[in-house]
């Protein structure tokens, strides 16, 4: 409790002991080092307790090695990590009300699907081990495979003996390191609400990492976006979606179309800003955009967009860009996304609903790009437009 | 088969002419074991058959030194056991606490060369050339440098003397210490290559695991490292045990004569030296069927076939 770090003096000491509504986890200015290379950089947050917290960003953004840390397997350079409100960062991980499913399972060969639950319970001296083991694996519906070696199991069933290994122990904290990177998509899809489903059976806190966004906004309550080792942005899933602060989380998160622009006049009593986009002129929420700023960057989500043909006129009061030419569409069952090339400022994302079936605008054609104004926002301008997307040099 | 997949070798390379699939190569197959197959009837299974019919001749009354007759004395082997029953109880003796002493030397060594150093390779390759490195002069020379290290007059001796280990008067040299001393060296690497191949198999992430579900370093190491080498642990065993329950140079060179001899040495003196032959067969025989029996209760017993 002694090094608080500077972000982190708005926190408040967490002396209070875990009550069922305190915080599972805490981290203070957590600051990890390899040689030169910065890991995790002076990371701070909080994890109320029973929620399901994930962690998202892409590969090397440090959310593993912030997992570790929390686990006991990494020491951090600098910085705390309390567990409900005890400082465990000297503790060695075997003494952490902590454990973790590993992104390999890391299942002990040697053993039974039965013992390898069990191998917790055993280590603490619990009793009715057997039972206990015996009742977490029928939570992933596979006791009647207890005897089994894990070699004798399929990914998917490995996957959910890792998890009963983990949720026996009713940790303080369970922490999920990527499990489900290893299962094919319809196998992952089925998990996310199984664990979703376990984790509101048992209560224990998640804290998941994942480089999926699809999968971190449909089973966390809250999605920490993760990049360079730093927090970019902490909210809920539709928090996030419909007010991204940064370039990076508008385009990890989703899709976004981003342009820039020059605030010149403030509207309605301040409550909208006027914005210059190439000589268009488009309106932005006031509380939807940066405070302050001269130069940004205008967003809105794909679907968020409506096409409107070169001749129809679109509804007064709505921001509008344009015209552009569509070049190229793809057609995707509930929905066709278009690209729209517009002349000075680049081509546009839009996803529109098949409401009336097939796709409405051929390659080729002129159309205007429409959207509410509610929808727009607008982020800090010296950041790169393309900043979270995969580019093709990039990992994915 | 758990010793030749704890040595990295193929696994049941024997069973495929059985598969019915196999049928057609199964010729093939045999004519690649052709050359094997004739090595060992020539150079084990008629060598055998001769000893074991040797063990049964009989002395020819009034004949010269070293004359025997074919014949069917089995009284050859009471006889023999009464006699010698000593030095075949201490060869297993011997061999047996040289053996746990080359594991628990050997298992660290293993450990260091294969966990500490692993992702280091030129430091792993080093040190294995380095666990090898003995085979590079000959064994014989190295019994004898035993021989000076262990020596009344010696560093080793006055350093223990010198510490209260042992007594003023105490010696390493011609005694039972000595004989384990150096049979623990000579099989040291067999026992250090078979554990370093299966502890190198190790994954990292299952000790993680352990810890993770809180089991202390010892405890990690005592339910998860351990288990998962015990094929090597076997292989190593074996490696170690076999040899040097037959090893006589250890026992002729750093012994006694009289409180140290092993049953290789017996055997080698009824050979060569009182040309008795039916006894040296004998106590062949009953040192290969002893073997046998104790490796084969000894594997089932590890029962290996069913790891990993």
């Amino acid at each position: 409790m002694t090094t608080v770090g500077t972000r982190a003096a708005a926190v408040e000491p967490g002396a209070a002991p875990a009550d069922g509504g305190g915080t599972a986890l805490e981290l203070r200015s957590v600051t990890k080092r390899f040689g030169d290379v910065v890991a995790v950089d002076e990371l701070s947050l909080a994890v109320p307790s029973g929620t399901f917290f994930a962690l998202l960003g892409p590969s090397g953004c440090g959310k593993t090695t912030t997992l570790r840390m929390v686990a006991g397997l990494e020491r951090p350079s600098a910085g705390t990590v309390c567990l409900a409100g005890r400082d465990v960062t000297g503790a060695p991980a075997h003494r952490r009300p902590v454990n973790t499913v590993f992104q390999s399972y890391a299942l002990f060969p040697h053993l039974s699907v039965l013992e390898n639950v069990a191998f917790g319970l055993r280590r603490r001296r619990a009793r009715d081990v057997r039972a206990r083991a015996l009742e977490a694996l029928e939570l992933v519906e596979l006791a009647h495979l207890a005897q089994r070696r894990p070699s004798q199991l399929s990914g998917g069933q490995q996957q959910r003996v890792a998890l009963a290994r983990a949720v026996v122990n009713r940790p303080a904290l369970l922490l999920l390191d990527e499990p489900l990177g290893a299962l094919d998509l319809r196998l992952r899809r089925q998990m996310q609400v199984e664990l979703k489903a376990i984790q509101a059976e048992v209560g224990i806190t998640f804290v998941h990492v994942t480089h999926d966004q699809e999968e971190a906004m449909t089973m966390a309550d809250t999605v920490a976006v993760m990049n360079h080792g730093r927090i970019e942005q902490l909210g809920g899933p539709a928090d996030l979606y419909e007010h991204p602060r940064t370039a990076f989380v508008a385009n990890f998160l989703g899709q976004s179309n981003l342009v820039r622009g020059t605030v010149v006049e403030t509207l309605d009593g301040g409550r909208t800003l006027g914005v210059d986009v190439g000589g268009a002129r488009v309106r932005v929420p006031a509380h939807r955009s940066v405070p302050g700023a001269r130069h940004v960057l205008v967003g809105v989500r794909p679907e968020k967009v409506r096409l409107v043909a070169a001749g129809d006129d679109a509804r007064g009061g709505d921001n509008e860009l344009g015209p552009g030419t569509v070049v190229d569409t793809s057609f995707a069952g509930v929905s066709t996304q278009y690209q729209v090339r517009v002349e000075g400022l680049g081509t546009f994302g839009v996803f529109a609903q098949n409401l009336g079936g097939g796709s409405v605008h051929a390659p080729g054609s002129v159309v205007r790009l429409a959207w509410d104004v509610p929808h727009t926002f607008a982020l800090d301008g010296h950041q790169e437009v393309g900043a979270g997307t995969l580019g093709p040099g990039d990992e994915p | 088969m758990s010793v030749v997949a704890a040595l990295g070798g193929p696994e049941q390379a024997g069973t495929e002419a059985a598969s019915p699939q196999a049928a057609g190569a199964g010729r093939g197959a045999r004519r690649l074991l052709a050359p094997g197959v004739l090595y060992l009837v020539v150079f084990f299974v008629l060598p055998v058959g001769v000893l074991l019919a040797t063990s049964f001749y009989a002395r020819v009354p009034g004949g010269e030194l070293g004359e025997y007759t074919p014949a069917l004395r089995w009284q050859n082997y009471p006889e023999a056991l009464a006699q010698f029953a000593p030095q075949l109880a201490r060869s297993f003796g011997f061999a047996a606490v040289a053996t746990v002493a080359a594991l628990l030397v050997g298992y660290p060594m293993a450990y260091v060369i294969a966990v500490r150093a692993r992702g280091r390779p030129g430091l792993q390759g080093l040190l294995v050339v380095l666990v090898v490195a003995p085979f590079f002069t000959s064994f014989i020379l190295r019994t004898v440098a035993w021989k000076q290290i262990l020596a009344d007059q010696g560093e080793v001796v006055g350093a223990l003397r010198w510490l209260h280990v042992l007594p003023p008067d105490g010696r390493l040299s011609a005694a039972p210490a000595a004989v384990v001393i150096g049979l623990t060296y000579s099989f040291l690497p067999f026992m250090v290559l078979p554990l370093f191949a299966s502890l190198e198999r190790l994954d990292p992430r299952l000790l993680e695991a352990g810890t993770d579900l809180y089991a202390t370093p010892l405890t990690t190491f005592r339910t998860v490292t351990l288990p998962l080498s015990a094929p090597g642990v076997v292989a190593g065993t074996l490696l170690t045990f076999i040899p040097a329950v037959g090893d006589y140079v250890n026992s002729s060179l750093l012994g006694n004569n009289t409180t140290t001899t092993m049953i290789g040495q017996v055997i080698d003196q009824r050979f060569f030296r009182t040309v008795d032959y039916p006894t040296a067969a004998v106590l062949s025989v009953v040192l290969m069927v002893a073997i046998l029996t104790l490796v084969s209760l000894y594997v089932r017993r590890a029962g290996t076939e069913e790891l990993v």
